[in-house]
């Protein structure tokens, strides 16, 4: 970080989600690289949030439960034997 | 109606189960995650998914695909979800959704920056993220950390940041299933990952934070 920075480190966490998004606007995206190429805490963090993304993106999800699949595919059997009648 | 759409809704209509049960297997989570704004319990919640399910076969005559299919069924689900909800008694989280920005919440607790009026760096960390030992971020209890973690999340945020970021779903499908704008979405997200961001530090540097 230098001290003729427009955007101070603090600011910078809170934009780091708009920055990952592609939603900065140009003056915003140019001062936010500029910091970062400069500040190895904030480096440091936005690396840390794509840690988090890429492992949130290795999680299994909620399988559903062998009786509730059972109960909906009971159910899409009646449905679909009664709408083709 | 989009193409692939088009497949599973004539699948479905001439009775495929495999069509009907992969769906069902491949949303289940994502229904459960977002059922859970709305209502109180995982067990409630699991109810609601059933019925939304035999009310998105109801109702599959009348699908037009203005919407996709994904989008339409998180629509039923949305309305079952608030309607089961209110019937429990809970206060809708409106504002939690529709105006997440209101109740500020910062990424990172302002303590662990220098305050305004340092002379050398005003808003510099003063306590920088530590480094993470690269070997274990990759172990499989850290992924438990991280699930535990969304998991503690405000419904809301844990339904945003399991759609975009554990499923791997798109900002504008986000914001189609569960009626957000660009910006909230944006927002729920932004706080759903710095506190899991947090908790994996937490967890991996457990003598900093």
């Amino acid at each position: 970080m230098i001290d003729t920075e427009p955007t101070s480190c603090q600011e910078l966490v809170e934009l780091v989600t708009d920055y990952l998004e592609g939603a900065l606007g140009p003056g915003d995206l140019r001062r936010f690289e500029e910091h970062l190429a400069v500040c190895a805490g904030c480096e440091r963090y936005l690396e840390q949030l794509r840690a988090t993304i890429r492992i949130s993106g290795t999680l299994t999800v909620d399988d559903l439960s062998p009786d509730a699949e059972r109960t909906l595919l009971g159910a899409f059997r009646d449905w679909a034997s009664a709408s083709t009648v | 109606m989009e193409q692939g759409d088009a497949q599973l809704v004539a699948a479905l209509r001439a009775g495929d189960e495999e069509t009907f049960r992969s769906l069902v297997r491949s949303w289940n989570g994502p229904l459960l995650r977002v059922a859970q704004i709305f209502v109180p319990s995982r067990a409630v919640a699991e109810e609601v998914v059933q019925e939304t399910w035999l009310r998105v076969l109801g109702a599959l005559d009348k699908f037009e695909g203005r919407s996709s299919l994904k989008t339409w069924v998180f629509r039923i689900l949305v309305n079952t979800a608030k309607t089961r909800g209110q019937r429990e008694g809970r206060l809708l989280p409106f504002s939690a959704l529709n105006d997440p920005a209101r109740i500020p919440e910062p990424a990172v607790e302002p303590g662990r920056f220098r305050p305004e009026d340092d002379p050398r760096y005003p808003g510099g960390w003063s306590a920088p993220p530590p480094e993470l030992p690269e070997e274990r971020l990759v172990a499989a209890e850290t992924r438990a950390v991280i699930g535990r973690a969304i998991a503690a999340l405000p419904a809301t945020q844990a339904a945003v940041i399991s759609l975009r970021d554990v499923e791997g779903w798109s900002s504008e499908e986000v914001c189609n299933a569960l009626d957000l704008t660009e910006v909230n979405q944006r927002v729920l997200l932004h706080r759903a990952r710095a506190r899991v961001r947090q908790a994996l530090e937490q967890y991996l540097t457990p003598q900093i934070a």
